[in-house]
């Protein structure tokens, strides 16, 4: 039995390992991988959560591997910040996995064994850059991460888009992978040793400290699928299979955070202000772009993909806003902004997971992905629908499920910053809280959109009336995801408990006042604002009891059947319904200068009227496209140099070689 | 010279004998004589090697020389000669540059190496250090070689030779390289001859000839 949660997690970790070696046992065999593998990989998944929520307590523990090449041990250290975001891979891998049982089948590309190893080598690599304490392991974790997730993505690489999406994904996580290395390289200050102890000991000046930021801030924020750099995210999330989209969003970006979080505080030690304000900045810019983008798509998948963009950018606000905080020592509300990034990141594992999987569902029944194809679907599929639609609620930030809570505390950490020292930093901090609000609100557009145009109104193709819900397997991942939204929003006094000790591990204060009672939550001050979800919850489901009753007793008592929306319309067919396109027609036409738009609208004598439209992006119009061009004129110089002749060949080799050997002479 | 010992002359025949057959192969347009050639010069490589083993004890300079006769003297030129009757090109067509010119030239390379090779002789202590210049002539000769033909048989005469010059180097500077190292070399030329002779077999299937310059068609269309 192993006696510290880093045992506990090596144990978990190399028992993935081992699971995904199984898979090649019987590669073809879906019954065998799906139904014994996947779940006993939920299993551990869920006993990693289990150590890994005991071990938030714990003190660190350090271990020493010598595995590997030799004179480069792998140090690993296990502390309060890594356990929380192992609780993160090990809770949504439980409900991940116990899916990918029921998902993967015959004909997806790969053979499920081979699917199998490689989600298995995922999940183990994300476990290792959690667990890292030098950067040559947590470098090698990284990498492999970021591979095994690109052969993940081009599982259907027969597919020449699908191709395209792998390596842009691959292109960017390895622009980021480099700007990591050399923000180690920066780290190391002078020393030449690469343990992350040493990091901690070596004192860089104030220019060095901010290079390292910043090339951190690149490096992860490139994962993360901040602005600028999100480019990758909308195209690999769509392309791989639901449930890898799930893991990735859930659990992969937030090892982006978790790399921030380490350099930023543990690492760097104090940083100043300022920084904080650019990862403010960059957060939210991103959480704005990304929810814009995500009410246009006409994509499942793809809004998912958007929406992760917007709630990965609400962490780094959250983030940024820390260390505004803690520049200017300001502990409680560091502290509460940490905990609010955190409890985002919790969160979004959850629901993000939840609504990947709730699209993978759909996806295996219908075989769509376009939301103009889709509809009505909660009547065939009422398990999916309605486990769906709990996470869709709390992406959405309402009450009392979890996303509302993260967001609140947010709200909370930018409104009582009333004393921030510099002027001009006061007078920005509301600023951001309105635009952190605004994307609150636009993300429940999306999630509107998103839910409806899916789930209600009449199908929009004859097929969608064969489709069948989900298997035992997967409602059982989608049942767990929602419990856990449930319960993150229902019980937030004991989780941020939980994230208190972390924010006390890692800017070494708490909050002012954890916790009100049990059931309250009031973490600026006893007398502030406060939040009783049970309350809430209670006080809701009153309300919709009572006016049923009402209605039910009171007004007509009968039950009146009658085709959803029609507002009155005697004739309504699924062509009436409002589409994809015209639901984001408002939000396209309100931001318009962000999108690229190209329309296509048919003339009023048109015998076959076609409408077309495609949203693009304008950053990969004006700042990708240049760069891609300019690499190909370049290349077309460099191209000079290839004759074709094999003896000019040879001939640059001679020539290089009776050079060298003259400087030589 | 008087006072070199008889065994050394011989070694320093043989080395001029190398370089004399670098240049004649340089020259010849017969493919059947340059594996002739080829061959002879392996063989006069065993011949060195043995003295030098003779000379200096080292014993492991013998599995040296047994290596060079059994690959190069025999084997290799054997594989050739099968590749060139069932290829049926017993011709090099004209080289990109003419012979006297190649000649030329390559006086000119042999001047260059010996000048490179007396920093290195004089840092080296082994008996045969006076020919490193010529190990070093017979590497750039055949790298020349290779640049100047047409036929990618001609071309894997000079790989070959090159190889003979880079043996031959390595042992006159520092009675040859690490067994390991040997043998690896050994087994890489084997395993590209034979990749070589299949990659022949691709080449005449495609264009009806061994020819390289129909390879130029390959080249990236702008």
């Amino acid at each position: 039995m192993p006696k510290t949660p880093l045992d506990g997690a090596l144990v978990l970790i190399a028992a993935w390992g081992v699971i995904g070696l199984a898979g090649l046992l019987r590669p073809h065999s879906v019954r065998f991988v799906g139904r014994v593998l996947f779940p006993l990989s939920a299993l551990c998944g869920l006993a990693l959560a289990v150590v890994a929520a005991r071990g938030v307590a714990a003190p660190a523990g350090h271990a020493l591997l010598v595995v590997g090449l030799p004179d480069l041990p792998i140090h690993l250290r296990c502390d309060a910040l890594a356990c929380l975001f192992l609780l993160v891979l090990g809770a949504a891998t439980a409900g991940i996995s116990l899916f990918a049982g029921g998902y993967f089948r015959q004909g997806h590309g790969a053979a499920p064994g081979l699917l199998c190893l490689q989600y298995h080598m995922f999940l183990a690599s994300m476990g290792c850059v959690l667990l890292a304490d030098d950067a040559y392991a947590f470098m090698v974790a990284w990498e492999s991460m970021a591979l095994s997730s690109y052969f993940l993505v081009t599982t259907q690489h027969r597919l020449a888009e699908i191709r395209r999406a792998g390596f842009l994904y691959l292109l960017i996580a390895h622009l980021g992978a480099i700007a990591i290395l050399l923000s180690f390289g920066v780290l190391q200050g002078g020393s030449w040793r690469f343990t992350f102890d040493s990091m901690r000991a070596a004192h860089l000046s104030a220019p060095w400290a901010t290079v390292a930021f910043m090339l951190a801030l690149l490096g992860f924020g490139a994962k993360a699928g901040l602005v600028p750099l999100h480019v990758w995210l909308p195209e690999a999330h769509p392309a791989a299979p639901s449930p890898v989209s799930a893991l990735m969003s859930g659990v992969m970006l937030k090892t982006a955070v978790y790399g921030m979080l380490r350099v930023s505080f543990d690492l760097l030690g104090s940083p100043p202000w300022w920084w904080g304000l650019i990862a403010l900045g960059a957060g939210l810019g991103s959480a704005f772009y990304g929810v814009i983008f995500s009410a246009v798509q006409t994509d499942m998948k793809r809004l998912l993909a958007w929406s992760s963009i917007e709630n990965l950018g609400i962490i780094f606000a959250g983030l940024g806003l820390s260390i505004v905080f803690s520049g200017f020592r300001m502990g409680a509300l560091a502290a509460l902004a940490l905990i609010a990034a955190l409890y985002h990141c919790l969160n979004h594992a959850f629901m993000k997971s939840l609504l990947f999987l709730g699209t993978g569902a759909v996806l295996h029944a219908t075989g769509e992905r376009n939301l103009g194809r889709l509809g009505g679907l909660m009547r065939r599929m009422p398990w999916v629908a309605w486990l769906t639609l709990i996470g869709a609620l709390a992406i959405a930030g309402l009450p009392p499920l979890n996303g509302f809570v993260s967001e609140w505390l947010l709200l909370q950490a930018f409104l009582f910053a009333g004393d921030v020292p510099r002027a001009f930093v006061d007078m920005l901090l509301p600023v951001g809280a309105a635009i952190v609000a605004l994307c609150t609100a636009l993300a429940g557009y999306a999630m509107v959109k998103f839910y409806g145009v899916i789930f209600l109104g009449q199908p929009r193709e004859p097929a969608l009336a064969e489709a069948e819900d989900a298997g035992l397997l997967e409602r059982a991942g989608l049942v767990w995801l929602a419990a856990g939204c449930v319960a993150l929003g229902v019980l937030p006094v004991q989780v941020i408990g939980m994230l208190d000790t972390v924010s006390r591990a890692l800017l070494g204060t708490t909050l002012a006042a954890p916790a009100a009672h049990w059931w309250l939550l009031a973490p600026a001050a006893a007398r502030g604002a406060s939040y009783g979800p049970l309350v809430f919850l209670l006080v809701a489901a009153l309300v919709i009891v009572l006016t049923l009753l009402a209605v039910r007793l009171l007004y007509h008592r009968r039950v009146r059947r009658a085709p959803p929306w029609d507002c009155g319309y005697v004739r309504l067919d699924a062509r009436m319904q409002d589409s994809a396109e015209g639901f984001g027609q408002p939000i396209r036409h309100i931001f318009q200068p962000f999108f690229l738009i190209r329309r296509e609208l048919p003339s009023a004598f048109d015998r076959l009227p076609r409408y077309h439209m495609e949203v693009g992006d304008r950053i990969w119009r004006y700042a990708y496209e240049p760069v891609g061009q300019l690499v190909r004129r370049v290349a077309d110089l460099v191209a000079v140099l290839q004759q074709g002749r094999i003896s000019t060949y040879l001939m640059y080799s001679f020539v290089t070689l009776l050079v060298l050997l003259g400087v030589v002479l | 010279m008087n006072n070199v010992p008889v065994l050394l002359q011989l070694v320093n025949a043989c080395a001029a004998g190398l370089l004399l057959l670098s240049f004649a192969m340089l020259s010849q347009r017969r493919i059947v004589t340059l594996v002739y050639l080829l061959a002879t010069q392996g063989a006069l490589l065993c011949l060195a090697t043995l003295l030098l083993a003779w000379r200096t004890h080292q014993p492991h300079l013998y599995i040296s020389a047994g290596l060079t006769l059994g690959l190069k003297v025999i084997f290799l030129p054997w594989l050739l000669h099968r590749l060139i009757r069932r290829l049926d090109v017993y011709w090099d067509s004209e080289p990109l540059i003419n012979a006297s010119v190649t000649m030329l030239l390559g006086l000119l390379i042999v001047v260059f190496a010996f000048g490179l090779a007396q920093p290195i002789a004089a840092l080296s202590s082994t008996a045969a250090r006076s020919t490193i210049g010529i190990a070093i002539a017979v590497i750039l000769l055949a790298f020349m070689m290779m640049i100047t033909r047409r036929k990618a048989m001609s071309q894997v005469v000079g790989f070959l030779s090159m190889e003979n010059g880079l043996f031959f180097g390595a042992m006159s500077a520092t009675y040859g390289m690490p067994m390991v190292v040997e043998l690896g070399v050994a087994l890489d030329v084997l395993v590209a001859m034979l990749v070589l002779g299949v990659f022949f077999f691709q080449i005449r299937e495609q264009f009806d000839s061994l020819d390289l310059h129909h390879l130029e068609s390959l080249k990236e269309k702008h």
